[in-house]
């Protein structure tokens, strides 16, 4: 089974310098690339039928192929979106401590496709390991000729800059971070127009994710049918998947896209620990749908997931036992939601809060008929269009299949008076 | 015109616009919070949902924010689908989930957005149950009042501020349900529009201050359109009064003037009205005191022999009265004779044909604008406005191919980021303006005017051009000159700020060199007061010449209307003119120097207690209203005063009632170059279907308890001889013609957001047209040539220094300076200069020095300005502290002993 993400990474030492990396192949892609018209290189990934690992799952290459290459527009950004806040994900943490090279390697060719000549890390700010790792490794490209002026001789410029938010989950919405980025309000910006047209400062700009972007060395190295046989299913790739919660041996892997939930769940993290059961897990961080027992054989890929009434969103999946209060996790995730909520649209801002506030209620005892009314109601409005951003209609998703899954749960915290958990 | 299906009805509209804003022109009711009609759309507050179809065909259709979709042809929405509707009634319930149940005691009550919004989708059940949020306010100074808990977080506050009006110190922090838009800290807020964040926040968050001292609810105000007082602009304001008292001035939209927004001097300064210490009572002096009012009057006009001194800040009538009353060759101009001089340059040039005079709106749209001796911030703030506008358009063109509307407030700024138009700025000192500009040039008087010569060269080498300036000067001017002509519409603005008339024939000469077959250049002139261009427009000789006039001995008496002369010139001088009559009439409303000179004072209404025609700084005759009829009988309009003069001067007891309309034919027939002026508003008589037009709304309350301490049966309501309006509830509850809307109100619209009801267009202009007549001017079309001679450059004077007169918002008008909040944002007298000087005089910042200028001696304190050049020195202009200077002017200064 091929692991091209993590070939490199290993825990038990420190991650690869420059020079290591190179010696195991490092900055080949690179090479490769730059002989390569950019047009090319999109093609390229586009065949690879790539898609964004943030979550959004669309096709990268299509996504740059909106980036206008027509001469008109001298400042042009390629951004990396490290800002991964989603609860329960961790991948690109791993990715950027274990081999931040590849992502640099990955951001200077996908930056040399649009004809991009500044780039940025937008970096959670939690993420300090990976701060340093990454300071350290661009240095070192930069002494190597991989960035900056005329790199390897091609008469191509890149500069990159590492960039560290100040931990707030609205940064990793693509158009919130460019506004972060330019040093204003972290609020999401309407699309249209899109970021490929008037992205950063008004100038077109691409954010990827760092998986996104770290799968592109490979991609070059190995040619778009390489990339598509390593998929299992109806998606091309491996993933990096994550299981957190009461399993044995929670974790991150790489996989062939498509693995099933329940080779994940039971192979990869050992079955549920030693007297919890399965109830459902959030299969792609706290913005998804629950998926439950009966989806155990479903893959793992966008559109399966998607079938199932879920997302695959970042891969990462929080596991819910049966000695945990499904009210209480939703609560916890609401909270969450409703603290990161910008401020900016009324849906979201006003009305999670009320959802979270009602579930407080029912964890406290003091939850009310209607209220599963008004949870629903909630569910149905913070819908998609309805509010400005992805984030409530995310916040809303393991809410309303909780509702659907876990009903007897709301009702019995009504009818009792009280959390049935405590 | 493209066709749109709104709920299957078909309506051919306008394209380029959003739905939201389509809907509102075609009279549907459709609620919103973040879009306005002046700042455009951003999306944030989704009340405007509505539903969208693929097709006829399609049943389910989507929820879209009317305010973010552009209208498109055949497109097919509905207002009434069940989803939208309950949609926004969700989102009120949202919005009120935080919002407090104050509505009661709040100041917004009653003309609040919210409360109209909400019974519009008719939400009218809370279930939010959990404890709301609440905030702490913050001081905001003298202005507004904080009331931060009211907020519904639609960001239209810092989108005004910050976005609109260039304001730093106003911001949205935190986040979630708890943003917070304030200052960093409390303070007062800085920018000059902070004012109109009353108007623009949709509920009861910042609220006018003023009002909130001497609170009614604003359907309980007696309210009238007028104009502002304050400067030249003539901004369209509505002045409401109960009680006697005036209480609250507001935004009167006019889509040719001030659209949306008003300055805060115009908005604060209209408390001089309330003054206590202005004049009331008529007062005979002492030594006439054997004789009533009416028969030393009598005696006076009876003897004749006057000379009359009109003002710039009285109105046409008043002045015009006064001119039939002491004859057109005894009738003369109340200001210097350097400003009577600019003024006729001005006349002459906004009517030589060769340049054009835009109206305030059409500044807004010049793509090159080259500002020549003004600080419009604080000279004319609303143009200040304006151009902050105006140096978007290029960059707004410069986008028009990227297929994003302009309507999209946030794209747009995306896209346009910082970048600006040209905007050149050439003044002695810093100005707020500074920050847009791409270029400035800080240099004395003499050396702007060179500047515009040099400018006016490279456009037109026959114009001559000036020696002697250095290269990099030279430069700026040929570089501005380039931009200038390849500008579409390019702006010059200039004025009588720094008393410079070179000035005033330099930015002529650049119009007139700009002039091609395909367009003229637009020259806005800023001028010293309301009615400067209307009193200019009479053509009567300066108060200089009455002074010389009134050597000869020859008059007995002078009648002096509405007009301070101890502000246009020095003491000793005006002490000596007024000391050669024997009888001085003073017509005022101000208590003043010249007021406690007369002999004979007659209280003078204020434009609240009046009405007239004032004519703006591009030619707009403007007619404002009385708000309410002073129950002191002996405060009149000035006007009425002398045209009761003339009554008793023939012989005649004044009992007659004479009316606004005949004076106006009468002035017309007397100076053609009024003509058209009485189409500034319907004349007296005008009814709808034989009704007035009420100047209280229909829910005007107490009207039978108002008096019931002097009576308890209701009195006569006063009746308005000179306007078609009344003082009742009762009358025509349509909409009037555009000149006499004394307030904005439309079923279900009760807050100031009504106003789009009255536009043809939503931020169009209002129906049958805006108001005020541009007059043609006829008669005043003297040509006014090309000038050889280049005034020499500045140079720094051995023992003195010249002085240059800085203008400030707060404090340089002689009106709103009797308002104690302008009053307390009044700065301390200073004198301004660079560094080089003040260490010659041995002189730190802070330190107070004695200037002696002309007669007087003045203490200043020192204040480092390094841009100005050295041997000149800025004092504020006109502060009560600083008046009674005879610009230009020079000063001796010595240091202060302690």
């Amino acid at each position: 089974m091929e692991t091209p993400l993590t070939q490199h990474i290993s825990f038990d030492r420190p991650c690869y310098n420059l020079r290591d990396y190179e010696k195991n192949g490092g900055y080949q892609a690179l090479r490769k690339a730059l002989s390569l018209s950019p047009e090319n290189i999109t093609n390229i990934v586009q065949a690879s039928d790539l898609k964004g690992r943030g979550g959004a799952g669309f096709n990268t290459g299509m996504k740059w192929s909106f980036v206008p290459m027509n001469g008109h527009h001298p400042v042009k950004y390629l951004i990396a979106n490290a800002d991964e806040m989603e609860p329960g994900t961790f991948k690109d943490r791993m990715l950027m401590e274990g081999n931040p090279h590849q992502l640099i390697e990955g951001m200077i060719i996908s930056a040399f496709a649009i004809q991009a000549n500044i780039s940025y890390i937008f970096l959670r700010w939690a993420y300090k390991k990976a701060g340093r790792l990454l300071k350290h490794a661009m240095d070192e490209a930069y002494a190597a000729g991989y960035l900056g002026k005329n790199i390897l001789g091609t008469g191509y410029n890149l500069e990159m800059y590492l960039h560290t938010g100040v931990g707030r989950y609205i940064c990793g919405e693509e158009t919130a971070l460019l506004n972060a980025l330019e040093g204003k309000r972290a609020t999401p910006r309407a699309k249209p127009p899109f970021p490929q047209v008037s992205g950063l400062f008004g100038k077109p700009t691409i954010v990827n994710n760092v998986e996104t972007l770290c799968n592109i060395p490979h991609i070059i190295n190995n040619g778009p049918e390489w990339f598509k046989s390593l998929g299992k299913g109806n998606d091309a790739g491996t993933k990096i998947y994550g299981v957190s919660g009461r399993v044995r041996k929670p974790g991150l892997w790489e996989l062939p896209m498509g693995v099933s939930m329940r080779e994940l769940i039971e192979d990869c993290a050992g079955g549920m620990a030693n007297g919890y059961a399965f109830r459902g897990a959030l299969p792609g961080g706290a913005s998804t749908d629950f998926l439950v027992q009966e989806h155990m054989d479903i893959k793992l890929d966008y559109k399966s997931v998607a079938a199932a009434g879920s997302r695959l969103g970042t891969g990462t999946m929080i596991v819910l036992d049966d000695h945990t209060c499904p009210v209480g996790f939703v609560h916890n995730l609401e909270h969450f939601f409703a603290q990161e909520s910008c401020g900016w649209c009324t849906p979201c801002r006003e009305g999670l809060p009320w959802t979270e506030k009602i579930l407080l209620s029912m964890e406290r005892g003091e939850g009310r008929p209607e209220d599963l009314q008004l949870l629903e109601m909630h569910t149905r409005y913070l819908g998609p269009g309805n509010t400005f951003c992805a984030l409530a209609p995310g916040a809303m998703e393991p809410l309303q299949s909780a509702l659907k899954y876990f009903r007897e749960d709301f009702e019995k915290h009504i009818d009792q008076k009280k959390c049935p958990w405590r | 015109m493209v066709r749109i299906y709104i709920d299957q009805k078909p309506y051919d509209v306008k394209p380029g616009k959003n739905l939201l804003e389509t809907c509102l022109a075609l009279g549907l009711d459709l609620p919103y919070f973040c879009w306005h009609p002046a700042m455009g759309s951003v999306g944030s507050c989704r009340q405007c949902a509505v539903k969208l179809f693929k097709d006829e065909n399609d049943a389910t259709g989507r929820l879209v924010m009317a305010c973010m979709e552009g209208v498109r042809d055949n497109i097919y929405l509905s207002l009434t689908d069940a989803t939208a509707h309950d949609f926004r009634s969700q989102n009120i319930e949202w919005l009120m989930s935080n919002h407090p149940h104050d509505c009661a005691v709040c100041d917004e009550g009653g003309s609040c957005h919210l409360q109209d919004m909400t019974v519009m989708t008719g939400h009218a059940y809370r279930r939010f149950r959990f404890p709301k949020r609440t905030y702490q306010n913050q001081y905001l100074g003298p202005f507004l009042h904080h009331e931060m808990n009211r907020c519904i977080q639609c960001y239209r506050c810092v989108r005004f501020y910050k976005d609109y009006a260039g304001g730093k110190d106003l911001d949205v922090f935190a986040a979630h349900n708890h943003v917070y838009f304030g200052r960093e800290k409390d303070g007062i807020l800085e920018n000059e529009f902070s004012g109109n964040l009353a108007e623009v926040c949709p509920t009861g968050v910042f609220t006018d201050k003023s009002l909130r001292e001497h609170y009614t609810r604003k359907w309980d105000m007696t309210m009238a359109p007028s104009v502002c007082q304050h400067c030249s602009l003539g901004c369209n304001i509505i002045a409401g009064e109960r009680y006697g008292e005036l209480r609250q001035i507001t935004n009167r939209f006019n889509g040719a003037v001030n659209g949306y927004f008003i300055c805060d001097r115009g908005r604060y300064g209209y408390e001089f009205v309330n003054d206590p210490g202005r004049v009331r009572q008529p007062v005979v002096r002492a030594e006439n005191n054997e004789k009533n009012l009416f028969e030393s009057l009598n005696a006076i006009l009876v003897e004749g022999r006057m000379i009359g001194v009109g003002s710039p800040r009285a109105t046409l009538e008043a002045n015009f009265a006064l001119r039939r009353l002491v004859g057109e060759e005894q009738f003369y101009q109340g200001i210097p004779e350097n400003e009577a001089r600019m003024l006729n340059k001005i006349l002459a040039i906004q009517h030589s044909g060769h340049v054009y005079t835009p109206s305030l709106k059409e500044t807004e749209h010049a793509d090159v604008i080259l500002v020549l001796g003004e600080d419009p911030t604080n000279s004319a703030p609303r143009l200040a406005l304006a151009l902050r506008q105006a140096v978007r358009t290029k960059p707004l063109e410069n986008i028009s191919g990227s297929n994003i509307p302009l309507w999209h407030d946030a794209a747009v700024r995306e896209l346009v980021q910082d970048d600006k138009g040209e905007l050149f700025m050439a003044y002695p000192v810093h100005t707020k303006l500074d920050e847009l500009a791409s270029g400035s040039l800080h240099a004395a008087p003499e050396d702007i005017a060179r500047f515009g010569f040099a400018i006016a060269h490279y456009i037109d080498t026959n114009t001559p051009r000036p020696e002697g300036m250095d290269a990099q000067t030279l430069e700026s001017a040929r570089h501005m000159a380039g931009f200038l002509q390849k500008a579409e519409r390019p702006l010059i603005v200039s004025g009588m700020t720094l008393f410079d008339v070179d000035i005033i024939q330099a930015a002529y000469q650049i119009g007139r060199a700009l002039e091609t077959a395909q367009r003229k250049a637009g020259l806005c002139f800023v001028v010293p007061e309301c009615n400067s261009t209307g009193l200019a427009m009479m053509q009567a000789p300066s108060l200089t010449a009455a002074m010389k006039a009134a050597e000869t001995g020859n008059f007995a008496t002078a009648v002096i209307l509405e007009n301070d002369l101890y502000r246009h010139g020095e003491r000793l001088e005006v002490d000596q003119f007024l000391s050669t009559f024997k009888n001085i009439i003073v017509l005022d409303h101000l208590a003043h120097d010249t007021v406690r000179k007369a002999t004979v004072l007659l209280p003078a209404a204020t434009f609240a207690e009046g009405e007239g025609t004032l004519v703006n700084n591009e030619g707009r005759a403007q007619r404002f209203f009385q708000v309410f009829m002073p129950k002191n009988e002996n405060i009149r309009e000035s006007w009425r005063w002398l045209d009761e003069f003339r009554q008793f001067q023939n012989g005649a007891m004044p009992n007659e009632l004479r009316e606004l309309d005949n004076l106006l034919e009468e002035l017309v027939a007397a100076m053609p170059q009024f003509k058209g002026i009485e189409r500034a508003a319907p004349p007296s008589d005008f009814r709808i279907n034989g009704q007035r037009i009420p100047r209280e709304p229909h829910r005007f309350s107490g009207r039978t308890a108002i008096l019931a301490n002097v009576a308890v049966s209701e009195p006569k309501p006063p009746e308005d001889v000179d306007s078609p309006l009344s003082f009742t509830m009762e009358g025509y509850r349509g909409m009037p013609p555009a000149p006499l809307i004394p307030f904005y109100w439309s079923p279900g619209w009760n807050s100031g957001q009504s106003v789009h009801k009255y536009q043809t267009e939503t931020g169009g202009s209002l129906r049958g047209g805006d108001p005020g007549v541009r007059l043609s001017g006829e008669g005043l079309h003297f040509e006014n040539g090309f000038q050889e001679h280049v005034p020499p450059a500045f140079e720094r004077q051995p023992d003195e220094m010249t002085l240059v007169p800085l203008p400030h918002i707060y404090g340089s008008d002689e009106l709103s300076v009797r308002s104690p909040s302008v009053e307390s944002r009044i700065p301390h007298p200073y004198i301004a200069m660079n560094s080089l000087d003040a260490e010659r005089m041995q002189t730190m910042e802070g330190d107070v020095l004695q200037v002696q200028i002309g007669g007087e001696l003045y203490e200043l304190t020192v204040v480092r300005k390094d841009e100005i050049p050295e041997g000149l020195a800025g004092l504020p202009y006109n502060l009560p502290s600083t008046s009674g200077i005879a610009w230009p002017a020079k000063g001796v200064l010595t240091k202060a002993l302690l």
